[in-house]
This record gives structure tokens, C-alpha cells and sequence, in this order.
């Protein structure tokens, strides 16, 4: 008998607050209730408007803005996410306030008591609040817009408020994968944002590794000094660096073909002629590659360094008297350690990486040439979207695509990763 | 024996070599930067070149002829405001999420892994179509809550990270003594993950003066700009280059990083290494 109170208290639940006064616990009923009208008040001066809105994208030129249609529709839903979070909350809390009561526990009645509760129970809840606020508004609510976008005709000829947009279903990518300018444009930059993803990584995280273990050997003098100036790329901002570099490999002027080869040219026998860096792709490829090393590789050296000065040194003394050579406990003691416990920074390199607009763009735009579709021969597909948003002959719905498909490729590939090293299964562990 | 002797001075010598080379390879490149900031002219310094004339000139137009007070006011508001309320928000989730077992818990820890992998690019349209709409743009409070935001995923993985390390026993001995929720997290935890909060605040502080394409969409005008997006404008208007403005103008911005970095730095390798050893 007693077993359906639970579900009674679930059915008063139905209209908001209801499954509160069924519990008695007004103060509950009254913010359940209140949070309910709140709602309504956003459907009729907000909510519902915005709605109609994300599905029609106007039907007037200069009257609607389609493309404000579509913001406003999106902020739409997630407030109504939110508001449907609170509603399934109602319901939660009348049926385990049901519970409670029937195991016999004390459950209050009265404001301070109930307030005291939520305190105790929903303590890392309440202090989470912020950090999902913040992030439904500033990283959600772009996700979303930029989901809708990659499935309208939002480019040039569709611009907001003189056109209106429209939904048009898979376009944008079938123009990638179909279009053979588009899809040439594509599979390109998907090859050469492979290849550098890979390279520069890899590198710096070599680079890394290896720099903090020889500067950690003991007998080495001056390693603060060094550490200080293995810090200095990380310290300066990436875009002062990274223009100072443009400058540096510039074909004709640059420090690289007017100081450095010279210098390596008097070398006798050798001679080098002048690289066209900026003129010729691969060549700008090569410099990237080296650049980014140059920015890349400190971070990991850090990481690194922290994690050799961690390990405890009669490990290392234990191998020892097992009779275990210089080589062996490098291999069975300080790679595993450095491997096992900077694996998910070192993924981390490859996505930031993948997602570099600063490096591409700042050094060479780029360039040189095109490949079609808008892109340089040597632009990542982040830089290629921002080219698609910011050319004078703006496809925003194509960028959005293109972005769309990043994100899925790298979600999955991180999951994988991840996956991979355990980094999240060793997390519960703890 | 003795060869051995010499084996090891050789392997010496090459480790010493490749240090101090390496130093070279990075302070190369940054002292060309230094010289373009002292040099007379537009021109960069293509290399380095002793042979030119030195002045501080270019840190006289930035100060009395250009508003650089004004951009460097504007990004010291917003790194400051940037880094307080993230620090804040990310140690409080980041202790949920470390001390507490609650439902949806696991979910959002892979959510928050995988929504971090979403190219921000995503975000430029979608913020500027919203600030043009709410009429913020050049509002700098509305750039500093997504800098805030954007953050935040990361930021929590490596707080809570950091949080794991602190011993469970101690968060026991604070509730046998009858200490509530707060009290646990404030006067027993909090101190004890310093480390990870200076790193997360000088990450935090830099941000603002780093972005120059967030802050680009959002700023429009002169008076409202920061420091990145107002030094950029030197070097990619193509008919009127002052890469002599833009060298001095960002090599300042080391100024405040490195005062920030001196005041932390008791706490900061130990937080680095530490937030990175725990995934």
C-alpha cells in the first residue's frame, strides 16, 4: 500500500511543484512552481517567437533577420533545456522524498530544514552551477548555432538582413564530398592538416622528452639557467614569435637565407643555395614544421621534467643492484613513467595542433598559391574555415560544415585515444 | 679504464654542446624580436644586425602618440577579471567533481573532455551574430565571460586532477571533527592545491593577452581594443607596416606575464608537473 505513495507523489508531479505539496514541502512546491511560471513568462515574451523563428528563418527580407532568427532560437533551447533540467528535477526529488519517508527517515517539512538538506545533499551540485551556467551559454550555445548554420545557405548571396536564409538540408555537405572544386579544396587540406598535425606533434613532444631528460642528467651545471631559457618560447606570446619567425624566413631579406646559411656555407665543402621559404609550399611546410617545434616543445619539457624529478630515486638504486645497465633502467623505469603519466597532455599536443590557426595563418596566410575552394596550399582546415567566414566572398554554411566534420573526426579520434591509454578509465581509480 | 674516462667526457661534451645550441636556436629568434623594438623604422629586423641605429622611439609613439595605456588597460581588466572568476568556478567544480560521487558525474567528465576538442573557431560567428544582436559589441565584460567559459572544461579535468592527489584521510580527520561541506573545502583542501591554482591563474591571466581573433570580432573600436588586436593592426594593414611599434608594444606585454609569473613561481613547476602527471 504504502509502495504507491512514491508514484502518486511522481503523478502529482506532473504540473509543476504539484509532487512538493503532495510531499508537503511547501517551500519546495512554491521555487518549483515559481521556476514554472518563469517559464511561461519566457514562452510568451520570448521563447515561443524564437522557436517559430529557428524553423521558418523569416519569410521578409529587411524585416526578418534570419540569421538573428536563428541566435535567438538557439538561446531558446537551451533555456528550455535548462528549464526541462529543473522540471525533471521536481519529479526526481517528489518520488525520493516519497522514498525517504517510506524507509522511515526524517525528511522536514519546514524552510530551514529543507534548505539545510539541499545543502548537505546537493552540495557538489550547487557548487558545479557556475561552471554549467557558463558553459551551456559560452561553449554550448556556439555548438549549437554553428550545427544549425552547416545545415543553411548562409554565404554572400545570403546575407542577413537584405536575404533571408534558408534550411537546406545536406547541401553543404554533399557540396564538400560532391562539388569536385570543393571536394579536391578538401581533401587536400585534410592531407596536409594530417601531416602536420603528425609532424609538428610528434616533434615537439620528441623534442620535449628528450631535452628534459638530458638536462636532467645530475651532473649537468647551470640547469636552472637552462630551464629558464627552455621556458622562453612558452613564456612569449605565440603570435609575437611566430611574425618575428615570418620575418626570419622571409626569401630575400630574411635571417634564415641572408645569416644562417652563409654562416653554414663557410663550412668548407658545404654550400646551400637560397631556399625560397615563403614562394614555395613545401619549403613552407618545412618551416612550419620547425617553428612550431621551436613554440611546441617547451611545454613538454616542463611536464616532463616534473614527472623525472618525481621518480623516486632508490627505484632507480633497486635496478641498480639487480644488476640492470644505464640503458635497461631507461627503458623499464623513466620512459614508462614519463609515457604513462603525460600521455593525455601529450594527445592533447596533437589536437592543438590539428586546430593551430595562429601558426598557419600568421606565418605565411596560408600560402603561397591556392588550391581551390578558397584555400592555400599550405592552410589546415581551421584556417580554411576561417578563410571561408572572413574572404570577400564569405560561405559561412560551408565553414560551419567543414567545422562540423572536424569536430566529429577529432571526438572520435580523442575517444579512441583516450580509449587507448586509460587515461580515463584511471581516473575512478583514484 | 682510460677509455672509458675519455668515452665519458665525450658524452659530456656533446650534451653540453647540444644545450648550449639549443639555447642559441631559441634566444636567436627572440633577440631578433628584441632588436626590431629598438631598431629606427618600420622595417623589421630581418636579422640581427648591430649595425643599426638603437632608440626608443617606437616606445614613444606607443606611449604618447598611440592610446597604448588605454589597450593596455583595457587587456589588464579583462586578464585580471578573466582569472579570478575562472580560478573561482574551476576550483569549485573541479572539488565536486574530485571529492563528491554523484549521478551524471562520469557522463560529464567525458563530455567536458570531448567538447574541448570542438575548434573555438566555431564560436566566432555565433558570439559576434549575439553580441551584435544584445548590442555589446565593444563591451568588455562580455569578451572576458567567454574567455571565462571557454576555458572551463580543460580547466576542471586538470583542477580535479590536482584535487585527486590531496589524500582522502585528510577530508575524513576535518568530518570526524565535525567540520560542514565549506569548511572541509576552505580551510582543510583549498590551501593544499595552491599550486594548481597558480597555474591555472597565470594560464588564465595570459589568455586575454595572447587572442587576437576572439577579441578582433568582438572590439571594434579604437578605445575598447586590447593589446594583441590593436598590435596586430601594425602588421597586417599592408600599405602602412610598423613592425618597429609592434615589436616594442609585445615585447611590454612580457612585463605584467613575468610579474605575475615571479609572485607565483614558488608554487608554479610543482603545480605544472603535478596537474600533468594526474590524467
Amino acid at each position: 500500500m504504502r509502495n504507491k505513495k512514491k508514484y502518486q507523489a511522481l503523478l502529482c508531479g506532473i504540473i509543476p511543484g504539484g509532487g512538493q505539496i503532495y510531499n508537503k514541502q511547501y517551500s519546495k512546491a512554491i521555487f518549483f512552481s515559481g521556476a514554472f511560471i518563469l517559464e511561461l513568462i519566457f514562452t510568451i515574451t520570448f521563447g515561443a517567437n524564437a522557436l517559430i523563428g529557428l524553423i521558418t528563418l523569416g519569410s521578409i527580407p529587411m524585416v526578418d533577420n534570419s540569421m538573428f532568427m536563428l541566435v535567438r532560437g538557439s538561446l531558446a533551447i537551451i533555456v528550455y533545456a535548462l528549464f526541462t533540467g529543473l522540471y525533471i528535477l521536481s519529479l526526481h526529488d517528489a518520488y525520493k522524498i516519497q522514498q525517504s519517508i517510506e524507509n522511515g527517515e526524517e525528511v522536514g517539512t519546514n524552510t530551514r530544514e529543507i534548505i539545510r538538506k539541499i545543502w548537505v545533499n546537493g552540495f557538489p551540485y550547487l557548487i558545479s552551477l557556475p561552471a554549467y551556467l557558463l558553459m551551456s551559454f559560452v561553449i554550448i550555445f556556439p555548438v549549437l548555432v554553428t550545427l544549425f548554420i552547416a545545415f543553411t545557405n548562409y554565404d554572400l548571396a545570403h546575407t542577413p538582413p537584405a536575404n533571408l536564409i534558408d534550411w537546406v538540408g545536406f547541401e553543404n555537405f554533399f557540396k564538400l564530398f560532391i562539388k569536385s572544386s570543393f571536394k579536391s579544396a578538401f581533401f587536400d587540406v585534410l592531407k596536409w592538416t594530417l601531416i602536420w598535425t603528425f609532424f609538428s606533434s610528434t616533434l615537439s613532444v620528441s623534442l620535449g622528452v628528450f631535452v628534459a631528460i638530458i638536462a636532467n642528467q645530475p651532473w649537468i651545471k647551470g640547469q636552472r639557467f637552462f630551464r629558464t631559457i627552455f621556458l622562453l618560447p612558452w613564456a612569449v606570446p605565440a603570435f609575437v614569435t611566430i611574425l618575428t619567425f615570418s620575418n626570419m624566413f622571409n626569401d630575400s631579406f630574411g635571417a634564415i637565407n641572408v645569416q644562417i646559411l652563409p654562416l653554414i656555407n663557410r663550412i668548407p665543402f658545404v654550400e646551400i643555395a637560397q631556399i625560397p621559404w615563403k614562394t614555395s609550399a613545401n619549403w613552407t611546410k618545412v618551416a612550419m614544421i620547425l617553428i612550431q617545434t621551436w613554440l611546441g616543445f617547451p611545454y613538454i619539457y616542463v611536464m616532463v621534467t616534473g614527472v623525472l624529478q618525481s621518480i623516486p630515486g632508490d627505484l632507480y638504486e633497486a635496478a641498480r643492484i639487480d644488476g640492470a645497465g644505464a640503458m635497461k633502467r631507461f627503458q623499464k623505469i623513466t620512459l614508462p613513467m614519463i609515457l604513462f603519466s603525460t600521455a593525455p597532455v601529450m594527445i592533447t599536443q596533437y589536437t592543438f595542433n590539428f586546430n593551430n590557426f595562429s601558426m598557419i595563418y600568421l606565418f605565411n596566410q596560408g600560402g603561397p598559391g591556392v588550391v581551390g575552394g578558397g584555400a592555400g596550399s599550405t592552410d589546415i582546415l581551421i584556417s580554411w574555415v576561417y578563410k571561408l567566414t572572413t574572404s570577400g566572398k564569405p560561405d559561412y554554411a560551408l565553414a560551419a560544415a567543414v567545422t562540423l566534420l572536424i569536430s566529429t573526426g577529432l571526438i572520435i579520434a580523442s575517444l579512441l585515444g583516450f580509449k587507448y591509454s586509460n587515461a580515463f578509465d584511471k581516473e575512478d581509480m583514484m | 679504464m682510460a677509455s672509458q674516462k675519455i668515452n665519458k667526457i665525450i658524452i659530456q661534451l656533446a650534451t653540453y654542446c647540444f644545450l648550449i645550441g639549443l639555447s642559441i636556436i631559441i634566444l636567436y629568434p627572440l633577440s631578433i624580436a628584441l632588436l626590431t623594438a629598438f631598431q629606427k623604422g618600420n622595417t623589421p629586423a630581418f636579422y640581427l644586425d648591430f649595425s643599426r641605429e638603437l632608440t626608443l622611439e617606437n616606445f614613444q609613439i606607443l606611449f604618447f602618440k598611440e592610446q597604448y595605456f588605454i589597450w593596455f588597460g583595457n587587456t589588464l581588466k579583462i586578464a585580471v577579471t578573466t582569472m579570478v572568476l575562472q580560478v573561482a568556478v574551476v576550483v569549485l567544480a573541479g572539488y565536486a567533481y574530485s571529492r563528491y560521487r554523484f549521478a551524471g558525474r562520469k557522463q560529464t567528465l567525458l563530455f567536458f573532455l570531448l567538447i574541448q576538442m570542438i575548434p573555438s573557431m566555431a564560436a566566432l560567428t555565433s558570439f559576434y551574430v549575439l553580441a551584435t544582436l544584445l548590442k555589446v559589441l565593444d563591451q568588455w565584460w562580455f569578451l572576458t565571460i567567454l574567455y571565462v567559459g571557454g576555458g572551463i572544461p580543460m580547466n576542471i579535468w586538470l583542477m580535479k586532477g590536482y584535487f585527486d592527489t590531496v589524500p582522502r584521510e585528510i577530508d575524513e580527520s576535518g568530518r570526524i571533527d565535525g567540520a560542514g561541506h565549506l569548511r572541509i573545502f576552505w580551510q582543510l583542501i583549498l590551501p593544499l592545491v595552491r599550486p594548481m591554482i597558480a597555474v591555472q591563474a597565470l594560464w588564465a591571466f595570459m589568455g586575454p593577452f595572447g587572442d587576437f581573433l576572439l577579441a578582433k570580432f568582438l572590439l571594434r573600436s579604437p578605445g575598447s581594443l586590447t593589446l594583441a588586436v590593436a598590435l596586430q593592426r601594425y602588421v597586417t594593414d599592408q600599405k602602412n607596416l610598423q613592425y618597429g611599434l609592434f615589436s616594442a608594444g609585445s615585447i611590454l606585454i612580457a612585463i605584467p606575464i613575468a610579474l605575475l609569473f615571479f609572485v607565483l613561481q614558488k608554487n608554479f613547476v610543482s603545480g605544472l608537473t603535478a596537474g600533468g602527471t594526474k590524467g
